[in-house]
C-alpha cells in the first residue's frame, strides 16, 4: 500500500493500462517480432531443419536472383496485385455507391455480398476448381457450350490459369472492401451534398468532386490492406493447382507457394528465409510509398 | 569365492527382472490414414498382450504435415522410437542422423536379402539395413468393364501390351457433338502415377533406362526415352484419347465411370470397392501393366520402419520387439486384408491365395519384376515430369525438347542433394 502513496490518479491508471498491455506485447514479441528476425539471420544459412545452421552469407540471396522460377514467381505475385487492385476497388466501391442509394433489400444484399468474405478460402477454392473444369464436369464449360462455343483450358492455360485464379480471391474480399466503402461514404456529412445541390451540381460532379475526394482515407486503407493481400495470396493457387504446385508450368505460382514449398517440401529453411525478406521488403516498401502518395495528396 | 560370484549373479538377476516387470513405453509414428491407423492398433493390441512389459503410444499426423512434424520433433529431442517414413527419405533421415541401423542380431542382413523382395535393398547402406517395410506397393491397370462391354470390347479381356492399351483406349473415347471428350479410353496424369510408369516401366520397354543404377545419373534423354515419351504424350496429343487430369483427379473420373483405363497402385483398391450399389456400382477388373517389346516392368514404393537415435537401453530393445512383430508373416497378412497393401516378404505374398487373388494378384505378381526409383525429391522429380508432360500438351513445345529439359531438370535436382 504504502508503495503506491507517492503515485497520482494519472500514473496509476498507466500502470494499469500497461499491465494489461503487457500480455499482448509479450505474444507479439514472442509470435511476431522474435520469428521476423530470426528468418533475417536464417536467410544467411543453408538450414535444412534436420541439421546445423550453418552460416553462407548471401548464398541463398544470389541463388534465388540467379534462378529464372524465381523472376517468374515474382512476375506473377505482382501481376496478382496490378490486376486485383483495379479490379476489386472498381467492383467494391460501384457495388457500394449503388448499395448506399437503395433502401428496399439492403440488409439482404449487404449480407449477400459479405457472405464470400466470411467462406473458407479453401472451400471456396474447390469449388471454383471444379467450376473450371473442362467438360463433362465444369459449369463455366458446360454452359460455354450450351451457347455453341468452344470450352476454355481455365487451370489448364499457361495465360488463362492466373485470371482464372485471382477470380475468386477477389470475389472473397468484394464483402469487406463493401463494407468498408459503405461505412465510408455514410461518414460524409449530408451538409456537403446539401450544398452542392444547392449550387447545382450534377450527380457526376457530386462523385467526382465530393464522395471520392472524402473517401481518400477509405480508399488508403483499402488498397494497402488488399495489396497486402494479393501480394501475399496462398490458399486460392494453393487448393486450386494440381498438387498446390501453382502450374501449369509455374503459371499461377506466387511467392508464398514459393516460399511454403521451399520450407516444407525442400526443407531449405535458409532459402525460403531469404525469399521471405524478399516479400517483407515488397510489402514494407509498397505499403510505405502508398501511405506518402495518399498523404502528398491530401 | 564361487558362491559369492552365484550370489552376485542371483541379485543381478533377480534385479533385472524386477526392473523388466516396469513397463515400457515406446513411441510408435505414422501418418494418419484410416485403414493404417486400425492395422496398427490391432497389432498394437496383439502386441501387448504378448508383451505385457511394453506399452505402445501409437501418434499420427495428417499426410501433408506428417514429414515436417517429424524432422522438427526428431531434431528438438521429442520424436518416436519407431518412426515410419517413406523409403525415398531415407538419405535424407540419414543425413539428419535420426536412424540408428537394425541390430545383426535381430536382424540379420543375409536372412532379410533373402526373405524380402529385392527392392527392400535399398534400405541397406554399408551392409546394415536401417529400416523395414511392412507392405509394399505396386502399380497395375484398372479397366472398367461396364465401359467395355458399352463399346463393343470383352469385358473379361483387359490389354496385355501397350498396342492392345492404345487400340482399346481409341475404342473406348467418347466425344460430345463439339468434339471435347467427355470420357476418356486411358487416363493420363503424371501428379499421380503416371510419372513413374513413364519412368520406370515405359522408359524400359522402349528399351531404355531411367538412371544409373546408382541412381545419380539421369539416362532417358536418349531414343528410348523419347520414344517412350512420345508414346506417353501422344495419347494426348497424337491419338486425343485422353484429357490430362481429367475431371481434376483421374482416380475421380475412374471411380465416376468416365474412365475405362486407369493405371495406379493398390491402395485404391480400398477407393473403388468402397460403397455405391447397382447401377452407381463400380464393375472394374485389375490387371498386370501392359508390356511392350516382350518387357515386363513395373515401380514398387514402400513406406518402412526405422528406429530413431533416441530410442536406447530398454527402450531400443523393446522397438526391435514391436519392429519384429509389424514385420512378422502374421503382420503383413493382416495389413494386406485391413489396408489393401502387398506383403515385403516373399513367402507372404507368394502364398497361391494372394498371388492369385482377384484384385491384390495383379499387383503382387507385378512385385516380381517391380523396380523402386531412387528419388532425391518425390516431389520435385514428379514435378519434372508434370511440367515436361505440359510443354508438350500446353504450349506445342516438341517432345525431343521438353525430354531435354526434364532430363537437365531432374539432374539438377539429383546433383543438388548429392553435394549436400
Amino acid at each position: 500500500m504504502s508503495n503506491n502513496k507517492g503515485l497520482t490518479v494519472g500514473q496509476k491508471r498507466a500502470i494499469w493500462a500497461w499491465l494489461f498491455l503487457v500480455i499482448p506485447i509479450v505474444y507479439f514479441i514472442i509470435v511476431r517480432f522474435y520469428p521476423t528476425f530470426d528468418a533475417f539471420s536464417m536467410s544467411f544459412t543453408d538450414w535444412n531443419i534436420i541439421g546445423e545452421r550453418n552460416y553462407i552469407g548471401f548464398d541463398n540471396y544470389v541463388t534465388l536472383f540467379n534462378d529464372p522460377v524465381f523472376w517468374v514467381v515474382l512476375g506473377n505475385t505482382f501481376e496478382y496485385l496490378l490486376f486485383g487492385i483495379p479490379i476489386s476497388l472498381l467492383l467494391s466501391f460501384t457495388i457500394a455507391y449503388y448499395l448506399d442509394q437503395i433502401k428496399f433489400g439492403h440488409g439482404l444484399l449487404r449480407a449477400c455480398y459479405f457472405v464470400p468474405f466470411l467462406t473458407t478460402a479453401v472451400a471456396m477454392a474447390w469449388v471454383w476448381r471444379w467450376f473450371y473444369q473442362p467438360v463433362p464436369i465444369g459449369i463455366f464449360n458446360l454452359a460455354l457450350g450450351e451457347l455453341g462455343i468452344l470450352q476454355m483450358d481455365f487451370l489448364r492455360s499457361t495465360t488463362q490459369a492466373l485470371p482464372a485464379v485471382l477470380m475468386p480471391a477477389i470475389w472473397a474480399g468484394l464483402g469487406f472492401q463493401i463494407i468498408i466503402f459503405l461505412a465510408g461514404i455514410r461518414s460524409i456529412p449530408d451538409s456537403y451534398y446539401e450544398a452542392a445541390k444547392i449550387d447545382g451540381a450534377g450527380d457526376r460532379q457530386i462523385l467526382w468532386e465530393i464522395t471520392l475526394p472524402q473517401l481518400r482515407a477509405t480508399i488508403t486503407f483499402i488498397v494497402i490492406t488488399s495489396s497486402i493481400g494479393f501480394l501475399r495470396i496462398f490458399d486460392q493457387v494453393y487448393n486450386m493447382t494440381q498438387e498446390g504446385e501453382g502450374g501449369p508450368l509455374n503459371a499461377t505460382r506466387p511467392l508464398v507457394i514459393h516460399i511454403y514449398k521451399s520450407a516444407f517440401e525442400d526443407f531449405e529453411m535458409g532459402m525460403a528465409a531469404a525469399q521471405t525478406v524478399v516479400l517483407f521488403t515488397i510489402l514494407m516498401v509498397i505499403t510505405l510509398l502508398q501511405l506518402k502518395v495518399m498523404k502528398k495528396d491530401g | 569365492m564361487r558362491l559369492n560370484i552365484l550370489l552376485l549373479l542371483t541379485y543381478l538377476s533377480l534385479s533385472f527382472s524386477a526392473k523388466a516387470q516396469e513397463i515400457i513405453e515406446i513411441d510408435y509414428w505414422q501418418y494418419a490414414y484410416k485403414e493404417r491407423i486400425s492395422a496398427i492398433d490391432k497389432l498394437i493390441t496383439m502386441f501387448e498382450a504378448e508383451n505385457p512389459n511394453i506399452k505402445v503410444n501409437h501418434t499420427t499426423f495428417a499426410y501433408a504435415q506428417y514429414r515436417t512434424k517429424v524432422a522438427a520433433a526428431v531434431s528438438a529431442g521429442e520424436g518416436p522410437d519407431i518412426v515410419q517414413l517413406f523409403y525415398g527419405w531415407l538419405d535424407d533421415y540419414l543425413a539428419g542422423g535420426i536412424l540408428q541401423p537394425l541390430s545383426q542380431q535381430e536382424f540379420p542382413t543375409a536372412e532379410i536379402d533373402e526373405l524380402y523382395f529385392p527392392m527392400v535393398q535399398n534400405m541397406k547402406v554399408d551392409g546394415e539395413y536401417y529400416a523395414l517395410p511392412t507392405a509394399v506397393r505396386s502399380l497395375a491397370l484398372f479397366w472398367n468393364k461396364k465401359l467395355f462391354r458399352e463399346a463393343g470390347l470383352d469385358p473379361e479381356k483387359p490389354p496385355k501390351t501397350l498396342d492392345e492399351l492404345l487400340d482399346h483406349a481409341k475404342k473406348l473415347t467418347k466425344r460430345d457433338r463439339a468434339g471435347n471428350i467427355i470420357q476418356v479410353g486411358m487416363t493420363l496424369s503424371p501428379t499421380g502415377q503416371d510419372h513413374n510408369w513413364w519412368r520406370e516401366v515405359l522408359t524400359r520397354q522402349y528399351g531404355g533406362k531411367p538412371y544409373s543404377n546408382d541412381g545419380a545419373k539421369v539416362l532417358y534423354d536418349d531414343q528410348a526415352g523419347l520414344d517412350a515419351f512420345k508414346f506417353y504424350s501422344g495419347l494426348s496429343t497424337d491419338h486425343n484419347v485422353t484429357v490430362v487430369d481429367f475431371m481434376d483427379k483421374s482416380e475421380a473420373a475412374f471411380r465416376a465411370g468416365r474412365a475405362a483405363l486407369h493405371i495406379d497402385g493398390s491402395f485404391l483398391l480400398g477407393t473403388f470397392n468402397r460403397g455405391g450399389r447397382r447401377p452407381l456400382r463400380l464393375e472394374w477388373g485389375v490387371t498386370e501393366l501392359p508390356r511392350h517389346n516382350g518387357i515386363k516392368s513395373n515401380y514398387a514404393s514402400y513406406w518402412v520402419n526405422g528406429i530413431t537415435t533416441k530410442a536406447a537401453g530398454a527402450k531400443k530393445q523393446a522397438a526391435e520387439k514391436f519392429l519384429k512383430f509389424i514385420t512378422s508373416e502374421e503382420a503383413m497378412q493382416l495389413w494386406l486384408d485391413e489396408v489393401g497393401e502387398l506383403p515385403a516378404r516373399k513367402a507372404v505374398a507368394m502364398q497361391d491365395s494372394n498371388k492369385n487373388h482377384s484384385t491384390y494378384g495383379a499387383f503382387i505378381r507385378g512385385l516380381d519384376y517391380a523396380v523402386s526409383t531412387k528419388f532425391y525429391s518425390e516431389a520435385g522429380q514428379r514435378q519434372t515430369v508434370v511440367d515436361m508432360l505440359d510443354r508438350v500438351v500446353l504450349t506445342g513445345m516438341s517432345a525431343k525438347e521438353s525430354l531435354a529439359i526434364a532430363a537437365r531438370e531432374d539432374q539438377a535436382i539429383i546433383d543438388k542433394a548429392l553435394n549436400k
